[in-house]
């Protein structure tokens, strides 16, 4: 395990500067008007977090480690129903009001 | 199998950024995202060593009401200060992973405890430090953004010298923690870093705050990167790069739509001083005012009309009233569009969103490339709550603190409706000496008062 570890940087290396690419072009491209949902999404997935809080509260019983992972599993679930739900709301208010003046028109 | 699962969660992810490059296919997006988020959470259920699912699955459902609850009640005009809180959230979920990780390796295989991988060490306490500098200096935006704390900016002797030294201590202990692996130097390094984070958003003022948040939505990501990289986990690198770079690409439109850099940004004391030599040059020029009356009688003689939004407009929940106003504009035959300013309001986006509360379509909003040119040709500039992107001064006066950012030509239509609550300058602190031109006419009040009197003298 321990020869492989400089590996598996390396590795995680790789997918951190693509994945960099990739959220560079990606955010280019998103509409400066839908900025404010862009911040909602990204907020949203920045929690995805939460999977390192559940391998911390997986284990039974109770010690120090679980119980930080539950509170960073309540943490991040606040942030993911929020920030899907808040930008849910904004989303749909750029879709009401299309659909409003086509139907004027 | 894990590997897989997590990378289609990746994928989704991606694909809900790529929505938002259209109203139309952003919520197709948001959709993704969620699905993304939940493929993720499902298949981290699924491994052998998370057995406690009432645990989790409470946290969840505790988590998940809170954070539906509020993100269902909260009012748009008070996004900026929303988005703020949950960063933090975001920043102290980090630590909370991070110390789990120290206190229990074997369940992350990142070694024993006392004995953890140094590269894991080394990731896990970077992870940290900006989580948590990402909690504190989010919590003190969000202070400012509510107006708990004065936006202005706090200035002191040595400010930038002390946070070079706190942020040096940090190292220090880091590389002192990767040695013993102490809690002690753990906890020791949560403390400084969160001190730190104070002290960076302390001097940066409100008008400032676009940039601020945008930027502690990069360091959000970037503190999930690191505890993807002290996790092994691609899904948690890949996400936090994503988002990390979408927050500094944000913070860079935003730098440049005032002409500074992110660094002058970062190191604040702008705007807040009252600028008195550019105030009292204007104190004996003459100012024309006008009431609801006027401004109807101007606006309905018009051909086109450019509506000017900002943060003034969000201050006093007044979108419905200038939608109301627009409409009955449209009605008698005038070209209304909105030009939006990259900086107006607390967020990046911000008018647009409270535009499209008020059911504005977007086509009719416009940012300032699509829009400036055709100033020249439009009639009537109604300029609401936005003060600073308008001021002719960043063009022209070279000492002036905004010069050289870009702004919203106004001054170019034949006349200028300002709605204003006093002369007070903007947040630079710089007189505008449009306010004294002959074409302009100041609408003193507030702004929803004001746009709710236009409508009845428009349809009286």
């Amino acid at each position: 395990m321990e020869a492989h570890s400089s590996e598996v940087f390396v590795i995680g290396l790789t997918v951190f500067f693509l994945a960099c690419i990739i959220g560079y072009y990606v955010v280019w491209s998103v509409t400066p008007a839908l900025h404010s949902p862009l911040m909602g999404v990204t907020n949203a997935i920045s929690s995805v977090i939460i999977v390192g809080a559940i391998l911390a509260a997986g284990p039974q019983g109770f010690d120090t480690s679980k119980i930080f992972g539950l509170i960073g599993v309540v943490l991040a679930s606040v942030n993911i129903f929020g920030g899907f739900l808040v930008t849910y709301r904004m989303l749909s208010m750029f879709k009401k009001k299309t659909k409003k003046t086509k139907e004027k028109e | 199998m894990v590997a897989i699962l997590y990378l289609i969660s990746a994928l989704l992810f991606i694909f809900a950024l790529r929505g938002l490059s259209h109203p139309e296919s952003s919520r197709m997006g948001n959709i993704f995202g969620i699905i993304g988020m939940i493929i993720a959470v499902f298949t981290t259920l699924m491994f052998k060593s998370v057995l406690s699912y009432y645990e989790i699955g409470a946290a969840i459902l505790i988590g998940g009401a809170i954070g539906s609850f509020i993100a269902l009640r909260i009012e748009m005009t008070a996004l900026p200060q929303l988005v703020a809180a949950f960063h933090s959230l975001v920043g102290l979920a980090a630590v909370f992973v991070a110390a789990a990780a120290f206190y229990d390796p074997v369940a992350f295989s990142i070694g024993k405890v006392g004995s953890i991988k140094t590269a894991s060490l080394v990731e896990m306490s970077i992870g940290t430090f900006i989580g948590a500098i990402t909690f504190s200096g989010s919590v003190l935006a969000f202070g400012k953004l509510q107006g708990t704390i004065s936006g202005k900016p706090i200035v002191f002797k040595f400010q930038h010298l002390i946070n070079a030294l706190i942020f040096l201590l940090i190292i220090f202990l880091i590389v002192l923690f990767v040695i013993n692996q102490s809690p002690t130097i753990f906890w020791t390094i949560v403390i400084v870093s969160i001190l730190l984070g104070f002290l960076v958003v302390i001097p940066i003022g409100g008008a400032d705050m676009p940039v601020v948040v945008s930027m502690l939505n990069s360091y959000s990501g970037w503190a999930a990167c690191g505890i993807g990289f002290t996790l092994s986990n691609n899904l948690l690198i890949i996400t936090g790069a994503l988002v990390g770079a979408s927050g500094a690409i944000l913070s860079y439109i935003m730098s440049k739509g005032m002409n500074r850099s992110i660094i002058n940004v970062v190191l604040g004391g702008f705007g807040g001083e009252q600028d008195t030599s550019a105030s009292k040059d204007n104190s004996d020029k003459i100012v024309k005012q006008g009431n609801a009356e006027d401004a109807a009688y101007i606006m309905k003689n018009a051909d086109s009309v450019i509506i000017v939004p900002g943060y003034g407009m969000a201050v006093a929940q007044a979108q419905h009233a200038l939608r109301e106003m627009g409409d009955i504009l449209k009605k008698e035959g005038i070209e209304v569009r909105y030009a939006i300013h990259p900086v107006a309001g607390r967020m990046p986006g911000h008018m647009n969103v409270l535009l499209a509360e008020a059911n504005v379509p977007y086509e009719e909003v416009l940012e300032l490339d699509e829009i400036n040119h055709d100033f020249p040709m439009t009639e009537v500039s109604f300029v609401i709550g936005a003060n600073d992107v308008t001021n002719p001064a960043a063009k022209t006066d070279e000492s002036s603190p905004i010069f050289g950012m870009p702004i919203l030509d106004v001054e170019k239509s034949q006349s200028v409706l300002f709605v204003k609550r006093s002369m007070a300058t903007g947040y630079s602190g710089v007189d505008n000496e449009l306010f004294y031109r002959d074409n302009t006419t100041m609408l003193f009040g507030d702004a929803k008062k004001m746009c709710e009197d236009i409508v009845k003298s428009l349809s009286a």
